[in-house]
């Protein structure tokens, strides 16, 4: 499926870029599965979406989890913890 | 329950009044304003940017003040969470809360921030002498935002 990305803050400027469209392979169906095949592109997406790295995700603009499912053309955001308020 | 996420600054005078305009069960009103402090963590803040996610910010702000609706018997409640350049002593947020009673007000009022603080989707950058940083989000929000879910019952 199709899906858009999009990239916040600091992990914006780390990834030097806003936002991208993914097409993917049938197994990445969830928030999680999507952040690890991100995770195997290497540097820098390696290191700033690493497993232990305080990342939030966001999937049609809701809070997600690993688990939450993704759909086709679904919004999906990546950013640090916010510091609102 | 109206949200408003804007680069203007409010007043808050004349926000509370409209906020309970006309409606006689209000006897308490109850908020908090959120202000651009000029230290953090020992270095002298310049300039704060405020980055949010367009869409998602209102979504969630509207959905922090229904869950305050719901778990709290309040009347109405209001949110500006200001974004873009701001300064040191500028306002950033504004949470009002209108009730019969005061104890619902004041308690919706921090549960909205506790819960603004770790849910809605904004960032802040530091302009400082040293150069640009974004600031960490705190421990204590977090914990202060899991004190909610482990104390049920309205304050």
């Amino acid at each position: 499926m199709q899906v858009t990305i999009l990239y916040f803050a600091g992990l914006r400027e780390t990834l030097q870029t806003s936002g991208e469209t993914v097409q993917l392979p049938e197994q990445v169906g969830t928030a999680g599965a999507l952040r690890d095949w991100l995770v195997a592109r290497g540097s820098p997406y390696a290191e700033a979406l690493a497993r232990g790295k305080a990342v939030r995700m966001s999937v049609e603009q809701a809070m997600a989890e690993d688990g939450t499912p993704l759909s086709e053309g679904a919004e999906v955001a990546f950013f640090p913890p916010v510091t609102g308020g | 329950m109206p949200v408003r996420v804007q680069r203007e600054d409010f007043d808050i005078g004349a926000e509370i009044a409209a906020l309970r305009r006309g409606d006689g069960a209000v006897g308490a009103v109850a908020s908090f304003i959120g202000t651009v402090r000029d230290m953090n963590e020992g270095t002298g803040v310049a300039t704060m940017t405020l980055e949010h996610y367009p869409g998602m910010t209102e979504k969630a702000l509207e959905s922090i003040c229904r869950q305050a609706g719901a778990r709290f018997d309040i009347r109405d409640s209001l949110v500006i969470h200001r974004v873009g350049a701001l300064r040191p002593c500028d306002q950033i947020v504004l949470v009002a809360v209108t009730s019969a009673h005061r104890g619902a007000a004041f308690a919706a009022c921090e549960f909205i921030m506790d819960y603004l603080k770790t849910e809605a989707p904004f960032w802040k950058k530091e302009a400082t002498p040293q150069g640009q940083r974004w600031v960490e989000a705190r421990e204590t929000d977090d914990e202060a935002a899991a004190r909610w879910r482990e104390h049920p019952a309205a304050h």
